[in-house]
């Protein structure tokens, strides 16, 4: 991978624009067959003690990279604006394209968040989609770059009670696209559920679940939430506040239309995020369960005769690097179902 | 009045469904016939991988490899290993690759000896038995065309062809048939044992995101509907240029030449996409419908004038890549008499109120210049030119070009004006590059149509009136070129544009685009 850089201490706006212009002018010129990717803007906001992990979660999106990436850096006390504009390529061999993409280091203070739009706006790419991810908070600034926002990238497993988090999910939903990377975790889980329950022989069963026990990492209750949440939509399950405490265990029950649905979302001992495994009970006497494991997940199946089985569901694991990664392409897509799992898992939180 | 939204609600039986990207697919058992041959470890085996690893196939998937080679389960689970670490588009997962090929079966024996779908039957019961349920069953049939009819008609009498409880398919691979004739008799041998909607004729080339991208470029902008029509398009050329020789398939190659190669399926498809009419919904029949018409709307040549429609030839020695390669005369292999076409050109016309008085020129050929794909749809020019286009290179009429390889993607050119104090034009492009525009990758042709014939999902596989309306075109040219036996085939030094008289098939002051 090649780069040109250019960097200014106490710069502003209107000077990192000139210079990633110049930049991309200079690169074509030398060699018109790179071209700069024209997908999304992706700005990010995060605490400078925290900017290497972030960078280098970005980094490993791989092929997922924003076309300009925009790393604002909040440093306390830091009252002028530095940047480093980066543009990186690898030079395509003959026939080919090469893409570029550009990346913008602002090293700011807080008093830049409070108008950090008037700095934003001026570099982004015009006519693309705006992606804003704030890992590490700063709600204010959040709110003032939802003008140029058109997709907010969060992780509501960030925090600590999912309660607050879906509330945070839920307010910026009723303004701009949200993309939840702990609802992105429960996609394959979706994906196999669907798929199992697609079958002629198990699809009844699906009007008649009387247990759903989630696992999950301890740090994934709203990703187990979420998933809770989306087969309680799907299914017009009436929700009630679950007891216990998130991170540990939670376990209620739920009203499906004719009967009553036990859950339960237990921890489960992993060293990645997410969820590590699920079980469906149907009335009578269907069980399905599916958990994580190597080249893919274990699936373990009790038919109503009592007969078991088991036998392994290929897939690779996409890592935290592939969420991120997933989380940035699904921001040129829309998923309907979202909100509404959002809606029942907010519900489904305890009281 | 029902929304699109509302529609989803009304196919969608699956409540969990909704919203998901990848579509459900139900478990499923994978016979190919010609296991050991290089589509399957090139193309098959690999394309397999990456759909597990990306979690896409069934919950429940078992692989049977049919071959005549003998070989123990052991061998071609290795090999399989093997080509799949070589030709893998992504680096495998060892847990996902091992858990691929360990349940990998494989059936030895001629296809012609009963006893191979006698063993069929067992293994696949015992996939069934192992599963608690039957698996559904894809048929691929990866061997020379030869055997489609000997296969199909075994599994018709091994009971494997129709089943009351679970779907069984067939995927037969190209060439389908050698000419008009011969498709049909295919098409009537597989029908007496398949019904139409369990064949999957496939064309890769419809799995290519281009292609399908043709679709959403016609039908999804506003943009292109109201010039796509005889009243602004000047012309429509279909290009398949490929650098290399014929390689070592000169056995495959001096019984097909260019024409079967690529124009009767790959081109004649390109075309049908180009100048369809918008389907109501894009679903298997309806889309194939459209396809139909197109094709049914072009006039095959009259024998007597395929001369003046068509120009074929061979490459001649010459350099290509910097390096001195054989004529096609002088391959391994090849007849040192044979008059199999490496390049063969069109000239079309789609006889119906859209594309009136529109040519279609077609071309490919083997070692040409450079290795192209593309569809460019030139459009007329202005009527009127108010603009002085002294000192620059002038006003060209407008070209949509999409293009299918190296680079996929679309561009349009257009007049602007040059920097400066005159009023000078020159053609410029505004370009759409999947490699820029995406954050994904286009998976692979195979990778979709594998999927989509597991899926039951027939709208990028071909039907069999269609083959044999593509075989209705190209049959009057074969049956031309072969009546003539003695008129010199003409040649074009390999790493060329091609030869010479293919520029006279262009008439009317239009020329070919440049390589």
């Amino acid at each position: 991978m090649s780069e040109d850089v250019w960097s200014e201490q106490d710069t502003d706006p209107d000077a990192i624009e000139a210079a990633l212009r110049w930049l991309l002018r200079t690169r074509h010129a030398e060699n018109e067959a790179l071209i700069p990717a024209r997908v999304l803007n992706l700005v990010v906001i995060v605490d400078r003690d925290w900017k290497g992990e972030v960078a280098n979660r970005l980094e490993r999106v791989g092929r997922y990279q924003a076309s300009r990436t925009i790393l604002c850096t909040v440093e306390p006390g830091r009252t002028t604006l530095d940047a480093v504009a980066t543009v990186s390529y690898e030079e395509p061999g003959a026939g080919k394209i090469g893409v570029v993409r550009e990346q913008i280091e602002l090293d700011l203070g807080p008093e830049h968040l409070e108008a950090l739009d008037t700095v934003v706006d001026p570099i982004l790419i015009s006519e693309m989609p705006t992606i804003v991810w704030s890992p590490h908070g700063y709600a204010e600034a959040v709110q003032r770059l939802l003008p140029v926002t058109d997709v907010i990238l969060l992780d509501s497993d960030d925090l600590p009670d999912p309660a607050q988090a879906f509330e945070r999910a839920s307010s910026l939903c009723d303004r701009v696209y949200v993309v939840d990377l702990a609802w992105l975790r429960t996609t394959p889980w979706r994906e196999r559920l669907a798929a199992s329950f697609d079958l002629r022989e198990r699809a009844p069963a699906l009007r008649v679940v009387s247990e759903l026990e989630i696992r999950h990492q301890e740090t994934s209750t709203a990703s187990g939430l979420l998933l809770a949440g989306w087969l309680a939509s799907r299914l017009h399950w009436q929700r009630a506040p679950l007891s216990g405490t998130p991170g540990e265990s939670l376990s209620g029950s739920v009203d499906r239309p004719d009967g009553e649905v036990e859950l339960r979302l237990r921890n489960r001992a992993q060293t990645s995020p997410g969820l590590g495994g699920v079980t469906v009970a149907c009335e009578p006497g269907l069980r399905l369960s599916l958990d994580r494991g190597r080249g893919g997940l274990d699936a373990d199946e009790t038919n109503p005769d009592g007969e078991e089985r088991r036998w392994k569901i290929l897939g690779a694991s996409r890592g935290e690097g592939g969420i991120l990664g997933e989380g940035v392409r699904q921001a040129l897509l829309r998923d309907p179902t979202y909100p509404a799992a959002l809606r029942a898992a907010r519900e489904l939180c305890p009281a | 009045m029902t929304t699109p939204t509302d529609a989803l609600h009304v196919d969608q039986e699956n409540p969990l469904s909704e919203g998901l990207e990848r579509l459900p697919v139900h478990p499923t058992s994978l016979i190919i016939f010609g296991a050991t041959g290089d589509l399957a470890h090139r193309k098959l085996l690999p394309a397999l991988y990456n759909l597990a690893h990306e979690g896409q196939l069934p919950e429940r998937f078992e692989l049977v490899g049919v071959g005549r080679r003998d070989q123990e389960h052991e061998d071609f689970r290795d090999a399989a290993l093997d080509s799949i670490q070589r030709y893998s588009r992504r680096k495998p997962d060892p847990d996902v690759l091992e858990g691929l090929v360990e349940n990998m079966r494989y059936v030895q024996g001629d296809f012609d000896n009963d006893g191979v779908y006698g063993d069929l039957v067992r293994t696949l019961k015992e996939f069934d038995e192992d599963a608690g349920r039957r698996l559904n069953r894809v048929f691929y049939l990866s061997t020379a065309p030869e055997f489609f009819p000997l296969i199909a008609g075994k599994l018709g009498e091994a009971g494997l062809a129709r089943d009351d409880e679970v779907e069984v398919r067939v995927v037969i691979e190209k060439p389908f048939g050698y000419d008009l004739a011969s498709a049909r008799k295919l098409n009537a041998q597989l029908l007496e044992v398949f019904d139409e909607p369990q064949i999957f004729r496939i064309d890769h080339y419809l799995g290519k995101e281009t292609v399908q991208n043709l679709m959403a470029l016609r039908f999804a902008n506003a943009l292109f509907e109201p010039v796509w029509n005889r009243n602004y398009i000047d012309h429509v050329q279909i290009t398949a240029a490929e650098d290399i020789g014929i390689g070592g398939r000169a056995g495959y190659y001096e019984g097909a030449g260019a024409l079967r190669d690529l124009v009767q399926n790959h081109m004649l498809q390109l075309l049908a996409l180009l100048a369809m009419e918008p389907p109501t919904a894009f679903d298997a029949d309806r889309l194939r419908d459209e396809k139909l018409k197109v094709l049914e709307a072009i006039v095959p040549p009259l024998v007597e004038d395929v001369a003046s429609m068509t120009v074929r030839a061979q490459y001649a020695s010459g350099v290509a890549g910097g390096e001195k390669v054989p004529g096609y005369l002088e391959e391994p292999g090849v007849a040192p008499d044979s008059r199999t076409p490496t390049y063969a050109a069109l000239r079309l016309h789609v006889s119906n109120w859209r594309w009136a008085g529109v040519p279609f020129y077609l071309r490919t050929g083997k070692r040409m210049a450079r290795k192209v794909t593309e569809i460019a749809v030139i459009l007329k020019p202005v009527p009127h030119i108010a603009l002085q286009s002294q000192g620059s290179v002038g006003i060209q009429a407008n070209q949509i070009v999409f293009t299918l390889q190296p680079d996929e993607g679309v561009s349009v050119s257009i007049g602007a004006k040059i920097p400066g104090p005159r009023m000078r034009i020159r053609p410029v492009n505004m370009d759409f590059r999947y490699g820029t525009s995406f954050l994904s990758e286009s998976p692979e042709a195979y990778e979709r149509l594998i999927l989509d014939a597991m899926r039951g999902d027939a709208t990028l596989f071909t039907r069999n009136d269609e083959i044999e309306a593509l075989w209705g075109i190209i049959d009057p040219i074969l049956t031309a070129w072969e009546q003539d036996t003695t008129s010199p085939i003409p040649q074009y030094p390999a790493g060329s544009a091609g030869p010479e008289e293919a520029n006279q098939l262009v008439t009317d002051d239009r020329r070919w685009r440049r390589l």
